[in-house]
């Protein structure tokens, strides 16, 4: 489960140091944007030193590399994969032969490290317009790949269209990249909301995002985490909804029932679906923190 | 009969100050207060020697008493704290003779049962009727409670008033009574009300802070104890805070009306008394401007002296009634016993206050604080000073969640049953190891004892060595 995904400048030793205590579900060690070209270096040797040695617990450990038109993703993969992320996320990721140079890849450096081949998985970030027009095939390259993320920030630079609080100007990229992921199969997730002490405002989006079919969100403050995590987890109502679906199923077994009512309405395939998603997610999130 | 002197000379001429005794101060005015250093350099003007300070406390404001130590003026020392700066020359060894380090309520009791022997007490008030009747509430200098300053008032030998505030007889509202006082001297000003400000009073970003305060929280709400008559102490800085903060949601949320808050009051405590979380607040001394308003106005806000809040030796206490209380460390070890004296390389910064008091009182005593900080680790084999016994510490929280002293297996019992992460003292001890290494233990000269900390049973718990 990914509710959040906390990004950390790879380059900040000490939120990496702390970066399991932020309740994020994964934290994403950047190598990207969040480093200047002179600190390209050093943040790839920290994030390779806190692979190494700090232990993350529960929380999933995702590296942000460099895109493949610049001249660090190789050395970016190089550096961390032998140190086993969970997680490789590529950016500006247009097409699939994006993500067959990174499979190649990484097939040939778990190889070289005696990792299992294909355990170090992609979440790749769609945040150009071809990507985003690509996204469906995107999504269904490689099994490697576990959900896209929408990047906002450079999807709108490119669109050429100015990045609002209220987003707009994305409406039709997240309920296409909701699409094309649940179509392949995979997890979408929401890109960050930036104004960071807008707690009301960080609210509604993340209800949106919800709302729209999204996973999960990419958060860029730890202030935002919290209630990003409240947002993505099932309410009260909905578990206990969820567990009445499966009483009265259980209950309409015994008596022979074909035809199964809860409160009066029909529950049909998509009712159980839903409610065993449900429950899925909250017993993933017994014993964790929110 | 006459108490008005019109210099500081006089007063001290008068008061008979000699060769030997021993001079007292309270802090409330903190980081601002202009009276210590007065007093101190009209007294090296008389040419008086081998005096003893008791104060409650030194700030940073107060470096001038180096010189005063260097010179002779003062060959011994006796406080609760010292902050930093006052700390590294006292590590370095300006003084002859160890610091004597007490309690806030130790320090009450040992001069109430006269353990203690005050000459000549020096009491910075903000406002003053010209017989002595005096408050901190009100005047231009206001610091709200004088808690710490009524042993010193009732004990001491004789008993001086300076004020920047002289108003007409009789003062109404009054903390210290006349019957208790010798002399009433006016200055300009005794003090900076700006300075008072003790630690931060915005609740804090740093997300491990927040981490460890909402863990700590939530512990609390574990206990049993947050229910109805609850009562609580935390101080000013920002974990403590965000403590109370995440606290105020909870009782707020569910609808819990404490009984009492107590210790040092911060306005964030004014604003949960005010919104219904507490009945009233029991404040020993003011850390902020809104505390001072508050203390003045709302007479659910009650004004405590030092022994009230935590003597030993009183027949009872607003301590002994405690049910919570949050506190920091600079250091904590595997047995639990707790360092606010030192730093970690062992040089003098801060000392017992009420820490330990309140600690051997409340029900439950939690620490709060991160596993290292700027990779020092906090959690350590042995501290480098015992400012607070183990045995009074029940939770250590950090941001790798929470630690149980072994000795409180009902507490254990009671968080195990919470979704609470609970680690061992030994874990948080492995973990600091991995990350911070062990430390190069710092030069310390063993044969130069430069403090004795005093237990609130009057047991020297421990030493501080002098730093070379």
């Amino acid at each position: 489960m990914r509710r959040t995904m906390l990004f950390l400048p790879g380059n900040s030793p000490n939120m990496i140091a702390n970066g399991s205590f932020l309740g994020a579900d994964s934290i994403i060690l950047d190598l990207e944007d969040a480093v200047s070209p002179d600190n390209k270096d050093a943040a790839r040797n920290l994030v390779k030193s806190a692979l190494k040695h700090l232990t993350f617990g529960t929380c999933e450990v995702i590296v942000r590399i460099n895109s493949l038109d610049t001249p660090y993703w190789e050395i970016d993969l190089e550096e961390v994969v032998p140190y086993h992320p969970d997680v490789i996320m590529p950016t500006k990721v247009s097409d699939c032969l994006t993500i067959e140079l990174l499979v190649e890849k990484l097939d040939t450096l778990e190889q070289k490290c005696g990792l299992e081949i294909g355990s170090v998985k992609l979440l790749p970030l769609i945040e150009t317009a071809l990507g985003l027009e690509h996204a469906y095939s995107i999504a269904s390259s490689s099994k490697r790949i576990v959900g896209l993320l929408l990047g906002a920030e450079d999807l709108t630079a490119d669109l050429r269209c100015e990045r609002t609080k209220e987003g707009r100007e994305i409406e039709y990229a997240r309920g296409r990249l909701v699409n094309a992921a649940r179509a392949a199969g995979v997890e979408p997730y929401d890109c960050p909301f930036t104004a960071i002490a807008d707690p009301e405002g960080l609210a509604v989006d993340t209800m949106l995002a919800k709302s729209l079919g999204f996973s999960g969100k990419a958060v860029i403050n730890p202030r935002h985490v919290s209630r990003v995590n409240e947002i993505f987890s099932p309410t009260t109502g909905e578990i206990e909804y969820a567990k009445n679906v499966f009483a009265a199923i259980e209950e309409a077994g015994k008596l022979g029932k074909g035809a199964i009512s809860l409160n009066g309405k029909m529950i049909d395939a998509p009712i159980v679906q839903r409610a065993k998603l449900v429950l899925e997610a909250a017993r993933a999130l017994e014993g964790v923190n929110t | 009969m006459k108490k008005m002197i019109s210099s500081l000379r006089e007063v001290i001429a008068a008061t008979g100050l000699s060769d030997g005794m021993c001079i007292s101060f309270h802090h409330h005015l903190r980081g601002g207060d202009y009276v210590l250093n007065m007093v101190m350099d009209e007294i090296a003007a008389a040419g008086i020697k081998d005096l003893t300070v008791n104060a409650s406390s030194l700030f940073d404001c107060h470096l001038p008493l180096v010189s005063h130590i260097k010179s002779g003026v003062v060959t011994g020392l006796e406080t609760n704290y010292v902050s930093a700066a006052i700390g590294k020359e006292l590590s370095a060894g300006v003084l002859k003779q160890p610091v004597i380090f007490r309690s806030h309520g130790l320090r009450a009791s040992d001069i109430v049962t006269g353990r203690s022997v005050i000459d000549v007490a020096f009491i910075a008030a903000p406002t003053s009727d010209p017989m002595g009747n005096c408050t901190g509430k009100i005047g231009p200098s206001a610091c709200g409670s004088l808690g710490y300053a009524y042993a010193d008032a009732e004990y001491a030998k004789k008993t001086v008033i300076i004020t920047d505030n002289l108003v007409s007889y009789p003062l109404q509202m009054r903390s210290i009574q006349e019957i208790n006082v010798d002399y009433v001297a006016v200055v300009d000003s005794i003090g900076d009300p700006q300075g008072i400000v003790s630690g931060t009073t915005k609740m804090p970003k740093d997300p491990i802070a927040l981490r460890i305060a909402e863990y700590a929280a939530k512990a609390i709400e574990s206990s049993g104890l947050l229910r109805d008559g609850f009562s609580f102490q935390t101080g000013a800085g920002g974990a403590s805070l965000a403590v109370a903060g995440f606290l105020k949601e909870i009782m707020l949320k569910k609808g819990i009306k404490g009984s009492f808050a107590l210790g040092g009051i911060t306005g964030y405590l004014v604003d949960m008394m005010e919104q219904g979380c507490f009945q009233s607040l029991q404040d020993v001394q003011c850390f902020d401007l809104k505390a001072v308003d508050s203390i003045c106005r709302n007479p659910n806000h009650i004004e405590i002296s030092a022994a009230q809040y935590a003597s030993p030796t009183a027949k009872s206490t607003a301590a002994n009634s405690l049910d919570v209380v949050v506190l920091g460390a600079t250091q904590i070890d595997k047995n639990f016993n707790v360092n606010v004296h030192t730093d970690s390389s062992g040089y003098l910064m801060g000392g017992s206050g009420g820490h330990t008091d309140v600690a051997a009182c409340a029900k439950l005593t939690i620490i709060v604080a991160p596993l290292s900080r700027a990779r020092t680790s906090i959690v350590v084999d042995k501290v480098k000073c015992v400012s607070t016994p183990g045995e009074s510490i029940d939770l250590l929280v950090t941001e790798y969640g929470i630690t149980v002293n072994p000795l409180r297996t009902d507490l254990l019992e009671v968080l195990a049953q919470s979704k609470l992460p609970i680690v061992s003292i030994q874990q948080l001890l492995t973990t600091s190891v991995a990350l911070n290494g062990i430390p190069e233990e710092t030069n310390e000269r063993e044969a130069r004892v430069i403090g004795e900390v005093y237990n609130r049973d009057n047991r020297m718990i421990d030493v501080i060595y002098q730093i070379l």
